[in-house]
């Protein structure tokens, strides 16, 4: 252990701390009904108005007499809650509402008084004190019996470094028990030493400590750490930790160069072309300025002859050409330095920072592929209902999104009757499937069937559905978008560390999209209901002479279809907001994906979706801020793929492609 | 009397466009007809009972009617559902709104510095325009796209030469892997999917969905009142149309409009025949998405804005509705559809109509019309499939 000298020596410095703040067995309790109170009494002109050289003697006469609600007391006392009364000097927590103080005794917790604001003096300890205290309230809380305490203290301590807590951290060091809490403590050591420490060796040491660390603080403090400023002289300084030379004209624009060094008065500014306009317009004489007329400065080459000639004449700054700033610039070295004067210190930091790339690459293509995948599966149960009307029965419903907002709106609703959101899930999933379901058939029996010679018009017939059901549900549920709020355990999200999390909703609505494929294939694949399905959209007049039912079957499908898009309405509200629009964004992307993996297969749906989740994830990775333009693409892309592959990625062979 | 005998019969002559299909002599007239009846009683022309913007609106209708013709023929005759047509009617109306937007506010900004001392450089103008123009997508460069912006021949072949291209383009990489039916349908909505999204972007040079305005100002008539101006637009659609629904007869009438209809009714039995489908098919696309692109340009300079809103796929369904309704497969059809449509959308949205009551619920037009609309579409496709137009085929069979 190299840190155990350095320890000592600062034990040292906080001997008094220390001292008191050992949780000693056996300490002599009070007797008194007001331990706290009496402790702070003896103290009182210091917690009164307390200044940096006074706090040591309340802590020590505090941490003495270890009353109970020191913690809160000296929290309290941070933040400025505690009062004095001046009548008899006692100290009282304090409430404040609109210029009234509400007065708890510190020992009792009780409501004592009301009382105005003006009538008491309220404490207000400087930053200075302020700081003072949380250093010894992070000690405390640090050496807290409960691990859970400890762990708060080191994660607050984590979010607000400060030079203050590394003395409280080795102490607190020295004496943990527990190994993993040591190791956050030594990690969060690394962290103050690398920023704040002065000593070199102690400072790489730190930095070394930090190799390989990918959270967002270890790396925060390092890229700190390779802060640099640009910079010029004549000649490269020798005491500067220079971390790049610029070459101008090269890594570095000439006229950038010029202007670095006109703005440090050392050559005259450049004059540019609004400059020279300036210049030219005040220095007109008899409608004309150097000789060249007024009407004609129109153009850059005039304005710079007329400029020219008042350079001559002697009236305005020179011209500066490109051979004046090259020789200018040539004077001089353009370089960037480290902030930070010590070169070891940043070698280790970049040595450091160069060790993690590799990882933090790797743990961010996970994080992108899982983003992929969460995206692929919403896409996945948008267009798994599609899969079957479209896909299997070739219907074009143009009303599909409308099911997945009949679906949402259904959880929205039963959410709004019972308040719990786990039961209220539990209660619309179903809900949801029997409402789109009995929708669904509706929509079959009275439309689609008159139109399954005609499939062009059952697309404008069920784009007419669409828009009467979107404005319908515009006109029950008005224009704003309404919450579907996901329950608790919905809500969070897990993570794997600083780079790689994801919320767990959408790793919900991962296995609810791959409920839905394992259901459907069951369906589909090993129950009657599927083999009548099968055989009614192979060839309806054979299987009708089989004595299968093809209106039942349709109907029975179509249902099937628009209640699995109801259900996905309810994932999809919850991921994204319940509008009466909400439908429409899906339905141009889910028919795509059923093309696009091709058309009346289940597993051509998922890979359909699968292609066109990372698809758009892989060109936003390109381009982060602009997903308009990932989705542009996206799209091209799609076109041009249909055209090499017409009949998708999984592409039916033989009779069951039916055509 | 001269004998004759079956071989040397004397053939029947060719019979003229307007023999064969009087109803476009009907149609002509009657546009003649409405057009002298708008401007007698217009704001600009005549004795002002219609508004200056009811002028517009019924001269932006016309546009629509003529990309409602540019549909009904390469759905209704050739048997592609295209529902990328609101695209190219945009992108004729973006080409003609660029020139009008830069070149006003060139001559603005021109007006503004000609009272500077010094006259500015044409640099200075140019980034005094691009400034104006795309300062509210945080840009400072003159697009490359905008680059023939300032010409206006130049801009009037982009709104014949772009839908053109696209459509060559799109069409020739579509029939030619046999993509049709549905599938068709689906890639059009992609490619309108993708063109919006597209023009959505701020950085794609169109200003984003900021679109482009001010159209309404015609650069070089700026002292030209709108109520004159709506007439001048008016008349030109008017034209348009006219043009347009001659073109179109003429195209679908001949041997090549037979053509066509075999693809529509049995595409594999006109390539056995020995007829380059794709190629009459790319000929019909490409040719409707011309014609749309002037749509497009005539509109907009009277609808004042643009945005890619405009674009986005659900236009171009609408479109289809409108053909559907008005009754597909016969030109006035298309015409009827369109006007209808948009015409009662703009009246009843507009809260022109009269709300119902019903006791105490008060019945909305603005509320109800969309389902209003959707219902009797269904109603349409369901019990006339030969929309409104196929009340005329009763008309017409009362005849001897």
């Amino acid at each position: 252990m190299l840190r155990l000298p350095r320890l000592a020596c600062l034990c040292a410095c906080l001997i008094s701390l220390t001292v008191v703040l050992h949780p000693v067995a056996g300490r002599a309790q009070s007797t008194s009904d007001t331990p706290l109170q009496d402790v702070l009494q003896s103290v009182q002109a210091q917690v009164a108005s307390p200044s940096r050289g006074t706090v040591p003697d309340v802590l020590s006469a505090l941490l003495e007499r270890d009353a109970p609600g020191t913690v809160e007391f000296l929290r309290a006392w941070q933040d400025r809650g505690v009062i004095e009364r001046p009548e008899d000097g006692l100290f009282f927590f304090a409430n404040e509402t609109g210029g009234m103080a509400e007065l708890t005794d510190i020992d009792s917790g009780e409501i004592v008084a009301q009382v105005s604001t003006r009538d008491v003096n309220q404490i207000r300890p400087n930053a200075g004190v302020r700081r003072e205290i949380n250093a010894a309230l992070v000690q405390f809380e640090l050496m807290n019996p409960d691990p859970a305490r400890r762990i708060a203290a080191l994660e607050s301590a984590t979010r607000s470094p400060d030079p203050e807590q590394i003395p409280a951290l080795e102490l607190a060091l020295a004496s943990e028990t527990d190994a993993r809490i040591a190791a956050r403590m030594e990690r969060l050591l690394d962290l103050l030493n690398a920023r704040f420490t002065t000593d070199t060796a102690t400072r790489v040491d730190a930095i070394d400590g930090l190799r390989g660390d990918i959270s967002t603080e270890a790396r925060r403090v390092l890229n700190q750490l390779l802060q640099t400023r640009s910079d010029f002289a004549q000649t490269l300084p020798e005491d500067a930790n220079i971390a790049r030379i610029r070459i101008p004209g090269e890594d570095m624009d000439l006229h950038a160069a010029y202007a670095v060094l006109s703005d440090a008065d050392l050559f005259p500014p450049r004059p540019g072309r609004n400059a020279i306009r300036d210049v030219l317009r005040a220095n007109v004489v008899n409608g004309s300025v150097g000789g060249v007329p007024v009407h004609q400065l129109n153009t850059d080459d005039n304005r710079v002859a007329a400029y020219r000639a008042l350079q001559d004449a002697g009236t305005v700054p020179p011209l500066v050409t490109q051979a004046d700033m090259e020789a200018a610039v040539a004077q001089y070295v353009f370089f960037d330095a480290y902030l930070e004067p010590d070169a070891a210190v940043t070698d280790a930091a970049r040595d450091a920072l160069d060790s993690t790339r590799t990882r933090i690459g790797a743990f961010q293509a996970l994080s992108l592929s899982l983003d992929a995948l969460s995206l692929a599966s919403i896409f996945f149960l948008a267009a798994i209902g599609l899969a079957i009307t479209f896909g299997v029965m070739r219907v074009i419903n143009m009303a599909h999104g409308e099911f997945i907002m009949m679906g949402a709106y259904t959880g929205y609703v039963v959410q709004t009757m019972i308040p719990d959101y786990t039961v209220s899930l539990v209660v619309a999933l179903p809900l949801a499937f029997g409402v789109t379901f009995a929708a669904g058939v509706a929509m079959e029996r009275l439309v689609i069937r008159h139109l399954y010679t005609r499939p062009l018009e059952t697309l404008l017939a069920t784009f007419g559905i669409s828009i009467a059901l979107q404005q319908l549900a515009k006109n029950i549920f008005g224009t704003q978008a309404r919450p579907l709020t996901a329950p608790d355990w919905l809500a969070g999200s897990l993570a794997l560390n600083d780079l790689v999390s994801i919320s767990t909703l959408r790793v919900g609505i991962f296995f609810m999209a791959l409920m839905f494929l394992v259901l459907l294939l069951f369906i589909l694949n090993r129950t009657r209901l599927g083999l009548e399905v099968r055989a009614v959209t192979q060839n309806p007049g054979m299987a009708a002479s089989m004595g299968i039912n093809p209106d039942r079957i349709n109907m029975l499908t179509f249902g099937l279809g628009s209640g699995i898009a109801g259900v996905a309405g309810v994932a999809i509200g919850m991921y994204a907001q319940v509008t009466s629009e909400m439908g429409a964004n899906y339905i141009v992307q889910s028919f795509m994906t059923v093309v696009v993996g091709g058309v009346g297969s289940v597993f051509g749906t998922l890979a359909g979706a699968g292609l066109i989740g990372a698809l758009q994830k892989g060109i936003e990775w390109f381009n982060p801020t602009n997903t308009l333009a990932a989705q542009t693409y996206m799209v091209l892309f799609i076109i041009l793929f249909i055209q090499f592959r017409p009949k998708g990625i999984v592409a039916l062979k033989g009779r069951a492609a039916g055509d | 009397m001269v004998s004759t005998t079956p071989t040397d019969q004397p053939r029947p002559a060719r019979r003229g466009l307007l023999h064969t299909n009087p109803s476009v002599l009907w149609f002509m007239g009657l546009l003649g007809l409405f057009t002298l009846g708008v401007s007698i009683l217009s704001e600009g022309m005549g004795i002002g009972v219609l508004s200056t913007s009811m002028v517009k609106i019924l001269g932006m209708t016309l546009c629509l009617c003529l990309i409602a013709v540019c549909m009904d023929v390469v759905w209704g005759y050739c048997g592609i559902l295209s529902l990328g047509h609101f695209a190219f009617f945009g992108l004729g109306g973006y080409a003609i709104g660029m020139w009008l937007m830069y070149a006003r506010t060139e001559i603005v900004i021109r007006d503004s510095l000609s009272g500077a001392t010094i006259p500015p450089t044409e640099v200075e103008i140019t980034d005094a325009v691009t400034a104006q123009i795309f300062g509210v997508v945080g840009s400072s460069e003159l697009p490359l796209i905008w680059s023939f912006a300032g010409s206006l021949p130049l801009q009037l072949a982009m709104v014949v030469l772009v839908p053109g291209l696209l459509a060559l383009v799109f069409g020739w990489l579509a029939f030619r892997s046999r993509v049709t039916g549905v599938y068709l349908s689906i890639l059009t909505q992609a490619m309108t999917l993708a063109l919006s999204l597209y023009l959505f972007q701020n950085d794609t040079g169109l200003r984003g969905n900021n679109g482009l305005s001010g159209l309404q100002n015609i650069p070089g008539a700026l002292h030209v009142p709108q109520s004159v101006l709506s007439m001048w637009f008016f008349w030109a659609s008017a034209f348009a149309l006219g043009a347009g629904y001659l073109l179109f007869a003429w195209v679908v009438s001949g041997k090549f409009g037979s053509v066509i209809k075999a693809i529509r009714d049995n595409e594999a039995r006109v390539r056995f025949l020995g007829y380059n489908v794709e190629g009459y098919k790319l000929f019909v696309f490409a040719l409707t998405a011309v014609v749309s692109g002037i749509a497009g340009a005539l509109y907009y300079p009277q609808a004042g804005i643009i945005n890619p809103a405009e674009i986005a796929p659900i236009a171009s369904i609408y479109l289809a509705v409108w053909v559907a309704i008005g009754g597909r497969g016969r030109l006035y059809g298309a015409v009827i559809g369109a006007a209808t449509v948009s015409l009662m959308s703009s009246w009843l949205t507009g809260g022109g109509a009269p709300n119902i009551s019903f006791g105490n619920y008060r019945f909305l037009w603005t509320d109800w019309w969309l389902v209003v609309l959707g219902l009797g579409f269904v109603a349409v496709t369901l019990f006339f499939p030969k929309g409104i137009g196929g009340l005329f085929d009763y008309l017409v069979r009362k005849k001897p």
